[in-house]
């Protein structure tokens, strides 16, 4: 018992040892710290250095930026020359040519609206009546047909005005008949259960492109005769009706992680069964499925891609269909790589925007 | 007033009983969770409710409002018969406050929210009226300074505090509560049950579901003490401690107060 510490001698604070701090104690905490952590990062700085300097020198070095097709075909680096040749057929495709300020204004004011939706001080009800009026220009702008504008029929529509309509109204439009559905799967009353069931299994056991194949095959033999169903407006059902049946099965595990708590307390205060739902479930339920539902719109958007199967002419099938222009083929791998890079922005955008909400949307519990 | 043909007037209406259960019973599937249920309550009474686990207690006032259903005999509150009616279940349960054993706040809600959503949506009150009895209510519950957080950040004895608050501001006629001090560290129980003497002191309905012996000699009119569905033995509290009836409340008496 000699060797106890007096509790009130103060200790001087001493720097830490050398070789815990700075790049050096990094270094040594991160990539060597065991001696098979030492070879990996040996390794891979290998790889890196076997892999970098080439990409580098053909991407930026060797690159071409604004050159015509053969010239292109001379050099050894990328052409990225190929994207702003065709910038304007990738970007809107079949649509005229003088007339194409119509839907670079109309996706200026779509991306404007989603950025100002995304912040919740800007979620009252005047958004709303914003979003209608946008809509109606954005609208007005890409038919035409009135003010003077020359009517632009809806089979020139392509390009990223034709990604961002079928993706947009495709995922504001699934997410409540999704959260329709999976309400409807809880119902109490057994012919509106099997009903949203029945729907949600059928879609969910059926691949998009065949959907997507019925809406412009099967679905017009339906229709009377005479009577014809946009082509647009077609896939933009199939991409709903999909989409919905997944953000069903989200939304319906969220419900089910409500405790019953929550139920009978909104129901013990009087709340009837849609205020419970929109006051107090809901919120709470949708907060819990924030990720999966983000990452079900996610692929929801890559997947309008697959419109190029009923020969509309959306960002992908633009983009592939310069390639088969002699002058410029053999460019693929720049081009796709420009359409990655959009896809990439949106979908990144989407995951930043979820994580934000959660971040916001917490509250402790 | 117009309805003054349908209901009585105010004078014969303070002398009926609030709540009227006659011959009720109860099943979950099979199991027969309440028997013959009869049970009247006075305004301004207060009554506790004790009995084992299992032994349908809190079923029972948990049929008063219609959280559970009732099968067979009659439930008439404040002069409104439950059935399956919706438009009667929604006025009893503005009438019937009820507090739960693990609180069932609104997580994603603040608590001036918690209370307010109530009046607001139900009674239709105007939201800076609803949000002044919400304030009101929170002092009485020593709790206002809390208003803006959220339940996440409070203790269980707070938490409990604001469920009380958040019924009394649907200016209820009767309190229910399941077990209120249950699910609380020790060192709480005592900020909720002063919450609810000081509720009892003002003459409000109240029946309790406890086993908070001290309180019910303090301030219940009757203790009841339900087994097997049934009820089994009531009495004043001092005659239900002193001189239990029943071989059955003796064992239970015994077991819980050691």
């Amino acid at each position: 018992m000699e060797d106890v510490r007096l509790p009130n001698t103060p200790v001087d604070d001493i720097r830490p040892p050398r070789t815990s701090i700075g790049a050096i104690g990094w270094l040594r905490a991160n990539l060597f710290n065991s001696w098979f952590n030492s070879l990996l990062t040996l390794v891979i700085a290998y790889a890196l250095y076997q892999c970098i300097p080439p990409l580098v020198r053909w991407a930026f070095i060797d690159s071409l930026w604004t050159s015509t097709g053969p010239e292109c075909q001379a050099a050894d680096g990328a052409c990225w020359s190929i994207i702003p040749a065709n910038f304007r057929f990738i970007m809107f495709g079949f649509y005229p040519y003088e007339e194409q300020w119509r839907p670079a204004i109309a996706i200026v004011l779509l991306v404007g609206l989603l950025i100002f939706s995304q912040y919740r001080r800007n979620w009252k009800k005047y958004l709303f009546y914003t979003w209608i009026g946008g809509l109606v220009i954005m609208g007005v702008l890409m038919r035409g047909g009135i003010l003077g504008l020359t009517p632009v029929e809806t089979s020139q529509w392509g390009g990223l005005p034709l990604t961002l309509l079928l993706s947009v109204f495709g995922l504001t439009a699934a997410y409540p008949l999704g959260i329709v559905l999976a309400l409807g799967r809880q119902s109490r009353l057994p012919a509106i259960r099997s009903l949203c069931v029945v729907y949600i299994e059928l879609i969910r056991g059926v691949p998009l492109i065949s959907l997507l194949f019925m809406s412009s095959v099967v679905f017009p033999l339906f229709l009377p005769e005479g009577v014809s169903l946009n082509a647009i407006l077609r896939a933009q059902v199939a991409i709903i009706l999909f989409t919905a049946a997944y953000i069903a099965e989200v939304v319906r595990g969220g419900l089910q992680g409500m405790s019953k708590g929550q139920y009978e307390a909104a129901e013990a205060i009087g709340l009837n069964y849609v205020q419970t739902m929109r006051l107090i479930i809901l919120p709470q339920a949708l907060k819990i499925v924030i990720p999966p539902s983000v990452s079900i719109l996610i692929s929801a958007f890559k997947d309008t891609s697959l419109v190029v199967i009923i020969a509309l002419y959306d960002l992908l099938k633009t983009t592939q269909s310069i390639l088969g222009d002699p002058r410029w083929m053999g460019f693929s791998a720049e081009a796709y790589l420009f359409v990655a890079m959009i896809y990439f922005i949106c979908c990144f955008y989407m995951s930043n925007f979820s994580r934000k909400l959660e971040r916001e949307l917490d509250t402790g519990l | 007033m117009n309805d003054a043909m349908q209901t009585p007037t105010e004078e014969t209406r303070k002398d009926d009983p609030v709540i009227r259960i006659s011959g009720m019973h109860k099943w979950y599937g099979d199991f027969h969770v309440l028997k013959d249920i009869n049970l009247e309550v006075q305004r301004g009474e207060r009554i506790i409710i004790c009995g084992p686990s299992g032994s349908g207690k809190s079923t029972l006032i948990r049929c008063i409002n219609r959280l559970e259903e009732h099968q067979r005999g009659k439930i008439i509150v404040d002069g409104i018969e439950l059935t399956n009616d919706l438009k009667n279940i929604e006025k009893i349960r503005m009438e019937v406050g009820m507090v739960f054993q693990h609180f069932n706040l609104f997580p994603h809600l603040s608590i001036l929210e918690n209370l307010s959503i109530g009046p607001i949506w139900v009674r239709k009150t105007p939201r800076k009226e609803a949000e002044e009895t919400a304030m009101y209510y929170l002092e009485k519950v020593h709790i206002a300074e809390q208003a803006k957080k959220f339940p996440g950040q409070l203790s269980g004895g707070q938490q409990q505090r604001v469920a009380i608050a958040r019924s009394l501001c649907m200016k209820p006629n009767v309190m229910l509560f399941d077990e209120p001090t249950s699910a609380l560290d020790p060192e709480m129980v005592k900020e909720v049950l002063d919450v609810m003497i000081s509720l009892a002191e003002e003459g409000m309905t109240m029946l309790v579901v406890s086993h908070e012996m001290g309180f019910a000699r303090s301030v219940a009119h009757r203790v009841m003490f339900m087994d097997y569905g049934q009820i089994v033995e009531e009495n004043n509290p001092e005659d239900f401690f002193n001189n239990p009836e029943h071989d059955r409340t003796k064992l239970f008496l015994s077991q819980i107060l050691h």
